[in-house]
Order: C-alpha cells, then sequence, then structure tokens
C-alpha cells in the first residue's frame, strides 16, 4: 500500500488583495468621520422631509431629551470658555483653570448652574451618574437659567445659528417654554433638527 | 508572533564555498497586519454616521407686547383653518374663528397619515385655486432638471404674493398633551401641501373646551 502524499503546497494563501481593500476601507472611512463628544442625552428626533443641512460649527443648540429636560451646547472652544466665565460671575460661582478647559472640550450637558462645578471635576462615570440625577437647566421663569445661557451665548456669538433638537415624544409645553425663552431673547428665526425622512408618496 | 519570517536560522555560518544568493523567501506574514486593518476597518464603520441630521427652519413672529390678542387674530376667519395638536396623535380641525356667544364650530378628528390631515389641506387648497397643481408642476421640473431652482423660488415667491388674501391660512395649535414630533408632523405637512401661511400658536380656553367636548362623545 503506498502511503498517501500529504500535499506540499503551503496552505496559507495569497492575502494581498484582501489587505489592499481592507486598508483602502480603512482609509476612506477615516478620512470621512469624524469625531464629536459623547452628548450628554440620547435624543430620538422625529423625521421630516426637510432637506436643510445643519452646518458642523457657529451652532448654538438647545436639546430636549424625553423626560423634558433640558440640555445646552455651543460651538467653539473660546466661546464656550468665555460664555461659562460670564454665566460663572453671574451665579457667583468661580470656576479653576482646569475645569474652564474640560468645560470647552464637551458636548452638551444640562446641570444647573450650582452642580456646575461638581460636573466638571467628575470622571466620566461620575458624571453620567450626575446627569441622570439632575433635571437639566432649570426653565422655569423663576430661576430661568436656560435664559442666561442663551443671553451670553448670543452677546459672544450674535451670528450662530440657533437650533432646537427635541426627542419625539418630548412634550410640547416644555418645547413651547424654549420656543418662548429665545423669542424674549430677541431669536426669532430658529431650526428644529430632525432626521431625513424620504418625501411624499407620489 | 509578531516576528518576519526571512526563512533564514541564524544566517551567516556558511562561509566557506561560493558565495550564492540566499535562497530567503521575500513573504512576510501578513496575518498581523491584516487583523489590525480589520480591526481599524470595523471601528471606523462603526463609528461613522453617514446621514447628517436636517433641519427645519422656522420664523417666529417678534414679540410684540403692544398688540392686544384681537390685533394679533386679524385673520380672514373663512381662511383660517384652526388645527388642534393633542394627544395619541389625534389631530382637531375646524374653520374660522371661535365665538363664544354663538354655537361652537364642530371639530372633525382626524390624524396625521396621508389619508388624514394631508388630503384636507390639499383639497382645501385646490379649492382656493386651481394654480396649486402649478406648483406641482413646477416642482417636477426642477427635479428633472428642466427648471433652475432660483426659478422656481422666484415663481413660488410670486405666486404667494399674489394669492396671500385668498389662500389657506393654517393656524396650528398643539395643546399641552402634544409632543414635540406632532408639531414637527404639523409643520412637515405645511411644507408637503405648499401652504404658504401658518402660524404656531397656543390653544386657548375656547379650544380646549371644544377639545374636551369631543373627547367626551
Amino acid at each position: 500500500m503506498p502511503k498517501i502524499k500529504m500535499p506540499k503546497n503551503s496552505p496559507s494563501i495569497d492575502m494581498t488583495p484582501m489587505v489592499d481593500l481592507a486598508f483602502l476601507l480603512v482609509t476612506f472611512f477615516m478620512l470621512i468621520s469624524q469625531f464629536r463628544a459623547e452628548e450628554a442625552a440620547v435624543i430620538d428626533m422625529p423625521s421630516s422631509v426637510s432637506d436643510l443641512k445643519i452646518p458642523d460649527k457657529d451652532i448654538m443648540m438647545i436639546l430636549v431629551d424625553k423626560e423634558d429636560h433640558v440640555f445646552f451646547t455651543i460651538t467653539g472652544q473660546e466661546t464656550r470658555r468665555t460664555v461659562l466665565e460670564k454665566m460663572g460671575e453671574k451665579y457667583g460661582v468661580v470656576f479653576e483653570e482646569d475645569q474652564l478647559v474640560e468645560f470647552s472640550n464637551m458636548a452638551s450637558f444640562g446641570v444647573p448652574m450650582k452642580e456646575m462645578k461638581e460636573y466638571l471635576s467628575a470622571g466620566s462615570t461620575d458624571r453620567k451618574k450626575l446627569q441622570e440625577k439632575s433635571a437639566g437647566i432649570p426653565i422655569d421663569s423663576l430661576s430661568c437659567e436656560l435664559c442666561d445661557w442663551v443671553f451670553y451665548g448670543r452677546i459672544n456669538a450674535p451670528r450662530f445659528r440657533v437650533a432646537i433638537k427635541g426627542d419625539q415624544v418630548s412634550s410640547y409645553p416644555t418645547i413651547r417654554r424654549v420656543m418662548d425663552i429665545l423669542q424674549d431673547k430677541k431669536v426669532n428665526k430658529f431650526n428644529l433638527i430632525t432626521n431625513m425622512e424620504s418625501g411624499p408618496g407620489e | 508572533m509578531a516576528d518576519v519570517n526571512t526563512g533564514d536560522d541564524g544566517g551567516g555560518k556558511k562561509k566557506h564555498g561560493k558565495q550564492r544568493a540566499k535562497k530567503s523567501s521575500t513573504r512576510i506574514d501578513m496575518t498581523p497586519m491584516v487583523d489590525l486593518g480589520f480591526l481599524l476597518l470595523t471601528f471606523f464603520i462603526l463609528t461613522t454616521t453617514f446621514n447628517k441630521p436636517q433641519a427645519m427652519e422656522i420664523n417666529m413672529p417678534v414679540k410684540d407686547k403692544d398688540l392686544t390678542d384681537e390685533e394679533k387674530n386679524k385673520v380672514p376667519a373663512e381662511h383660517t383653518l384652526n388645527l388642534i395638536l393633542t394627544d395619541n396623535n389625534v389631530v382637531y380641525w375646524y374653520f374660522g374663528v371661535p365665538d363664544p356667544n354663538k354655537p361652537l364650530p364642530s371639530l372633525t378628528k382626524t390624524n396625521y397619515t396621508q389619508d388624514g390631515i394631508r388630503k384636507l389641506l390639499i383639497a382645501e387648497n385646490n379649492k382656493r385655486h386651481n394654480m396649486f397643481n402649478q406648483i406641482e408642476i413646477w416642482k417636477k421640473e426642477v427635479s428633472t432638471g428642466k427648471m433652475e431652482e432660483a426659478d422656481y423660488k422666484e415663481k413660488l415667491k410670486a405666486f404667494r404674493e399674489e394669492n396671500k388674501l385668498s389662500s389657506l391660512i393654517v393656524l396650528i395649535k398643539p395643546d399641552k398633551e402634544s409632543n414635540y414630533k406632532n408639531v414637527v408632523d404639523a409643520l412637515d405637512e405645511m411644507a408637503i401641501c405648499n401652504i404658504g401661511s401658518y402660524a404656531l400658536l397656543e390653544t386657548n380656553d375656547i379650544e380646549n373646551q371644544m377639545v374636551q367636548n369631543a373627547n367626551t362623545f
């Protein structure tokens, strides 16, 4: 009986084309992706047929999540820093340098000014807990911190576009209150951020 | 694991005899590189968001405290369609301005689907001017490239100006029970149905009463 001969050729295959393709795709995704800091709230936006694109920079955004908590964000590190300093002056909170730097690199936030210091010094996991505990930026007429955020935001960046990003299920009175605040601050033109929807059925 | 397989073991021992070109293989083990490549690929695929969020723009009227409510509501009653948005995605609509001294207008219940509010809006629009179909024709021409986008906007503007007084005015009134999605949906319908003049208002007491009555029946 002759021995069974094992095939001598190596089992490895030429991976070069696969590698080429993989790196091509890596390059593609690297170039088109852009990083942004994690948002403080998960927001499921309603969809609309509007096809207006929202710019990435020069924008002031007010977010309303499904529990009607209000969040705020403004673009530009310098702007954010100055706005926070001004807010600190108004509410008697003195921020340290590292807290200012932390704030200028952050995405949206939704804590009242008295919790801001603790929020900024906390680590990312603690920060999430603090965020969950807090009820968002106060918008009632007695302590309207959002009014001041909008006000100082407008002073420092008067040309910025203003946008409201609300969750599908956030209640209308909250949204209305936010709109009223904006109107009080002479912002009569603003954007509602939505997801894309395919056009109406033909 | 990550060492490069050059094929010679220790090399350089056999110095005597003919100097032969080394037979070492030029192949290197690419597995780690491929691993890394795919790891990065997966990462970038997962972190990429393709569709940027869209936005709809709304212009609110300037808050003028000197105006009385009566002056604010100066709109021709027969062209005024009131949409009251309430909970469970229900929309009530009625025409005109309610007068507490007269029998209240009856509310009609509808919803946000294609056969609901959109049908109503398009029908009302058509009733007022046949030109409405013209907008649709223009829209098609723009999408097929027969007309310039700027031309279309110019024509639309002129058209709206012309029919300003006789066209439909929609007052969107979300009540306390409605949510943000309802408002966006309603505003969206305005865009779809080419409603030129609409406003976002709040319900008044009479309307709240009307909705309550409609809900109990």
